[in-house]
């Protein structure tokens, strides 16, 4: 149902060097509109590398990658739809949550899609609106960034081990963030280790030691 | 004319400068440290130089602008650091709608957080210091203007060195030599005072390299940042 759908964002022949060492060369895969990819892959095969090079935080150092056939560094719009969450989620640990998540809406100015109270309510954490970040359990932490993908609208998430202290009802939550996005034609990048309970209409996952897409 | 790239729309900038205030208000404790350091250093310089009172009172002026220089030079580490640390300073890469313009703020929140409380500090030392009139206000009128440069410029060399490991060092020898113009026009508007003679001059040159450093810092700045998040 989703083989029909054009082509978002398609990575071609992208090679990252860090230094002298090769992390990975020669990778392409492309992913449609309402799709979740599962980037899995041994420790040091370049996930987060990856990630960072959607991102456009780094540049490939060959290849491209394109957002509707063009290049995602010429493209304001694709920076306009992408939320990028990284190993270290990005809160400041002297502001409170509800002051951290503002601040997230504000600098992305792209108006909300959702009241703070309401996201924070989704989370879990509506008792926490007021706590310092930096009192939260590392648990809480990534709840915190869950409420950022609810509020902040994006067409396109990149996510870097976001199951990371999350409990089994934050995985859940998570999934099911996952197939509104993505029912709702978002596009996922996930780099976890652990299963993700989406349907396999959806999933899509890329193996950074084999370098397989499938 | 201001340039529109360093216009980020109004919620967004208020919201950066509202952050800074936040946290610098959260750690206020350590608001201090940089006028404590301040002093310390303008007090050695009498046990270094001895008793005579004349070589002290004309020397005051350049000692005020040495200790300012460096309590300022010790803090710009931290104008990146705890957001490279924590992952906010990817977020502000990637989502700010103008990158300069957000280093412009964080210019601006360094300087109400480390120049501004040292110039309130010399205007208590210069009175202590039973300064003539005329020099005290050509000292705190070349700090108001000069010190903008201090933040500005030093925000490049923060960026720069965001993340490096032993930056602080690299950061001051960096940014030291850029400074000088700043305290040749700061002290030489000082010394003109005493001498009773005109300071305008180097009023407009040191308000000119502030407007310069505005215009052109947060760019590098923001092209700094990228290429170390890279």
């Amino acid at each position: 149902m989703h083989a029909a759908n054009p082509i978002a964002l398609d990575v071609v022949d992208i090679e990252c060097l860090r230094g002298d060492a090769l992390i990975f060369e020669h990778l392409s895969f492309s992913v449609s509109a309402g799709r979740v990819v599962q980037i899995l892959g041994a420790n040091g095969s370049g996930k987060t590398s990856l990630l960072r090079m959607l991102s456009g935080l780094a540049t490939p150092t060959a290849g491209d990658i394109l957002w509707h056939g063009e290049p995602i560094r010429e493209s304001a719009r694709f920076h306009e739809q992408l939320i990028y969450q990284g190993i270290s989620v990005g809160f400041s640990v002297s502001l409170t949550v509800r002051e951290n998540l503002e601040y997230a809406l504000a600098i992305a100015a792209r108006g909300a899609q959702a009241s703070t109270a309401r996201a924070l309510a989704r989370v879990g954490l509506t008792r926490y609106h007021g706590t310092l970040f930096g009192r939260l359990s590392s648990g809480q932490r990534q709840r915190v960034a869950l409420a950022r993908l609810l509020l902040v609208p994006a067409q396109i998430w990149l996510l870097d081990e976001p199951l990371t202290a999350l409990d089994r009802a934050g995985k859940e939550l998570l999934e099911e963030m996952l197939l509104g996005h993505v029912e709702s034609s978002g596009i996922a990048l996930v780099a976890t280790h652990q299963p993700l309970g989406i349907p396999p209409g959806y999933l899509q996952t890329l193996d950074m030691d084999r370098r397989t897409a499938c | 004319m201001l340039n529109p790239a360093l216009v980020a729309p109004r919620p967004a900038s208020f919201a950066i400068l509202r952050r800074e205030m936040l946290r610098l208000y959260r750690r206020r404790g350590q608001l201090i440290q940089p006028p404590l350091f301040f002093v310390l250093v303008a007090v050695l310089f009498p046990f270094a130089i001895g008793g005579d009172e004349h070589l002290l009172r004309a020397l005051a002026p350049a000692t005020v602008w040495i200790s300012v220089l460096l309590a300022t030079t010790l803090s710009l580490e931290d104008i990146f650091r705890s957001d490279q640390e924590d992952g906010s300073l990817e977020q502000l890469v990637l989502m700010a709608k103008s990158l300069p313009g957000a280093c412009a703020l964080k210019a601006l929140a360094h300087w109400l957080s480390t120049p501004a409380p040292l110039i309130a500090m010399a205007a208590l030392m210069s009175s202590v210091h039973d300064l003539e009139a005329d020099t005290r206000s050509a000292l705190l009128i070349s700090l108001v203007l000069g010190t903008p440069v201090f933040s500005l410029v030093g925000t490049i060399g923060s960026a720069l060195t965001v993340g490096v490991r032993g930056g602080a060092l690299l950061l001051a020898l960096l940014i030291l030599p850029l400074y000088i113009p700043v305290l040749i026009f700061g002290a030489g508007a000082v010394r003109n005072a005493t001498l009773s003679t005109a300071t305008g001059s180097e009023y407009f040159f040191l308000a000119g390299l502030s407007v310069l450093a505005a215009t052109l810092a947060p760019f590098a700045t923001a092209a700094g940042l990228r290429a170390r998040l890279s």
